[in-house]
């Protein structure tokens, strides 16, 4: 159908996980042509491409590299971000699996660009073993071909990465929480400022990206900015991953240029709703993305575009929910997510989001009371916007969101003391069945 | 139980990849989980005196993040996740199935000391195989009755992959022989699996 795969392309590869067969696909190529090139052209050309960060913010990646100082005392590192944990989010991990040797060279190219780095560490969530295993034997690989190690390829470039394996925390894919991490600390988010490009991980200058982001860099090095500008739009350029799941009938990682159309991705290539139900709300970004109605998804799946409908693209982790999902039911579990994953610093925070977990359990179990939509509102207001760091802006966005756009659905679990008579498929979490 | 030396000389070397001590703590953690099924307090000790840290900073790190076990569990771990993108897709159903096979509640363990499980709201990202859950450290995906049954089945004669029961050979996690196919491949070579993939590769 025309639709040109960059990131995906070689997924269907036989043992794309070996270095001899990535080279044969043309990869580190790209590595070799930027050990030729002066890091600081390289970063102009990321800047040039417009790539913006894969991990939620989209934030341009050429930009934070450029914030390194120059001639710091201490060493630079690059974190690669592998902590995918946000409900909704399943790319990275098949970028890990499938194709280990573009995100190692990937991450080459970017600590050579950054300049005076001699490690880079890949922090993956302890859950994915088995990426953790496939990127060691990948990177084992790349050291005996010299593409890690002592003086790479003959130049004065010193530079290897380590696996790093988180151990169940959420928080530790946000920046300064990863950081922390890394450096055998709770996962608990710093201060800002300093930011971690000036002070980061072992006190040098520290830029982290997510795994998208890293995948992206040997394309843009091997065809160029303009290449990489022709997909998307001047704003949102690139290749994107998006990762559907929840009420369609074929979930998965989808690959189209940044900008793909929210409806057609759903109906065109996910097969349209289970059973051919009702498109009730999609949450476009990942759990912590507002909602947006079925009559809200004609739009570009860029960071502007969604931004502007009042959602936004996060990690394009799109959970689409039909209209036999209960919304004060599926608020309840991403609340208690942000709950249970809060680390407990921050009070508006720790406090907050377990009182919204609270309230939101009392609705669905019948005992909600008239003011509790409200409250919630009146809590999202005082969590928002207090805290260190994102996490308690993330718990609110879908609280809000549901809250403003099914109240009605609200106050019958108010006054009807239950779920509307078409939601009621799903049991309940704590619903305890009998041992036997 | 004392760390072995093997386990021991493992912290050490990964110490060297840092140039903080301190940040071997979580890789050592894990290491004397794989090799032992959870880390006691006397653990922990050997772990701080192998990096020369105080054992309340390693501790403190444990005692944080989710994954480390500070008590023995059967032989096996099964977490079934039950946060919104599974539970769209069925999971609740499923999690009442696994606690009516098991025959124990959410947290605790088969009285034959096979299995261990637990629900968890913490996702497991895996979405778009839901309903899923773990089972040690391999992803199971697209459940239903059937495939709940043959994996317990499965369980139940296996030995455990990590600690005191599990196999020498199994317990190495730092040295994969050959890379093993993608198991979320394997899991979805489902009629529907294999329909979806079929699809998604036209698009």
């Amino acid at each position: 159908m025309g639709i040109k795969r960059v990131l995906t392309k070689d997924f269907a590869t036989e043992n794309l996980r070996q270095v001899s067969v990535y080279e044969r696909t043309g990869g580190y190529t790209g590595f070799k042509k930027a050990l030729e090139m002066q890091p600081d052209d390289l970063v102009e050309l990321v800047k040039k491409s417009g790539l913006r960060g894969r991990g939620g913010a989209g934030f341009p990646t050429g930009n934070k590299w450029s914030f390194v100082p120059k001639n710091a005392p201490r060493p630079t590192y690059l974190l690669c971000n592998a902590d995918e944990s946000e409900p909704g989010t399943f790319k990275d991990r098949v970028i890990i699996e499938k194709d280990p040797h573009l995100l190692i060279e990937g991450m080459i190219i970017s600590a050579f660009a950054i300049g005076s780095c001699p490690m880079a560490y890949i922090y993956i969530r302890g859950e994915f073993y088995y990426g953790a295993t496939v990127l060691d034997a990948a990177l084992e690989e790349a050291r005996a071909k010299g593409f890690l190690g002592k003086g790479i390829f003959g130049s004065s470039f010193d530079f290897d990465i380590t696996v790093h394996r988180g151990a169940g925390a959420y928080i530790c894919g946000e920046e300064t929480g990863l950081i922390e991490s890394v450096e055998g600390h709770r996962g608990q988010p710093r201060v800002k400022p300093p930011f971690p490009a000036v002070v980061g991980v072992f006190g040098g200058p520290t830029v982290v990206n997510n795994v998208e982001t890293l995948a992206c860099v040997p394309f843009i090095i091997n065809k160029g900015a303009e290449w990489f500008k022709s997909f998307g739009t001047p704003k949102n350029t690139g290749p994107k991953l998006y990762c559907v799941s929840g009420s369609v009938k074929k979930p998965g990682v989808y690959e189209f240029p940044m900008g793909m159309n929210l409806k057609e991705l759903i109906y065109d290539h996910c097969g349209g709703i289970t059973g051919d139900r009702k498109l009730k709300a999609v949450i476009p970004g990942g759990a912590s993305a507002p909602m947006l109605t079925a009559d809200e998804i004609d739009l570009p799946l860029n960071f502007d575009a969604v931004m502007k409908a009042g959602s936004m693209l996060g990690s394009a982790g799109i959970i689409v929910l039909d209209e036999s999902v209960c919304i004060v039911d599926a608020v309840w579990r991403l609340a208690k997510f942000f709950a249970h994953e809060s680390c407990g610093q921050c009070t508006p925070c720790r406090e907050g989001t377990n009182w919204m977990e609270s309230v939101l359990d009392r609705l669905e179990r019948g005992e909600g009371r008239p003011q509790d939509a409200d409250l919630l509102l009146d809590m999202s207001d005082n969590i928002g916007g207090k805290s260190l760091c994102a996490l308690g802006d993330a718990a609110i966005g879908p609280v809000i969101s549901s809250v403003k756009k099914f109240r009605d659905e609200y106050l019958h679990h108010v006054t009807h003391k239950s779920c509307l008579p078409e939601t009621k498929r799903y049991r309940r979490l704590d619903m305890a069945v009998a041992a036997h | 139980m004392p760390v072995s030396k093997a386990t021991l000389t493992r912290i050490q070397e990964v110490a060297a990849r840092y140039p903080s001590k301190q940040s071997a703590i979580i890789p050592a953690l894990w290491a004397v989980q794989h090799e032992q099924g959870y880390v006691t307090e006397a653990a922990m000790g050997e772990i701080a005196q192998a990096l020369q840290l105080p054992p309340s900073l390693i501790e403190a790190t444990a005692s944080f993040y989710s994954m480390f076990l500070t008590r023995p569990e059967g032989r096996h771990d099964v977490v079934i996740c039950v946060n919104a993108p599974c539970m769209l897709r069925g999971a609740d159903e499923m999690k009442d199935y696994l606690q009516r096979a098991l025959g124990v509640r959410d947290g605790q363990t088969t009285s034959d000391g096979a299995i261990t499980w637990h629900s968890t709201i913490e996702c497991l990202g895996v979405c778009g195989g839901a309903p899923m859950m773990q089972v040690d450290h391999q992803f199971e995906e697209n459940l239903t009755p059937e495939r709940i049954d043959a994996i317990i089945d499965r369980l139940r004669k296996q030995p455990a992959i990590h600690g005191a029961a599990a196999t020498p050979a199994a317990t190495d996690p730092k040295k994969p022989q050959a890379v093993p196919p993608v198991k979320g491949e394997k899991v979805r070579s489902g009629a529907e699996g294999a329909r979806a993939r079929g699809k998604r590769s036209q698009a």
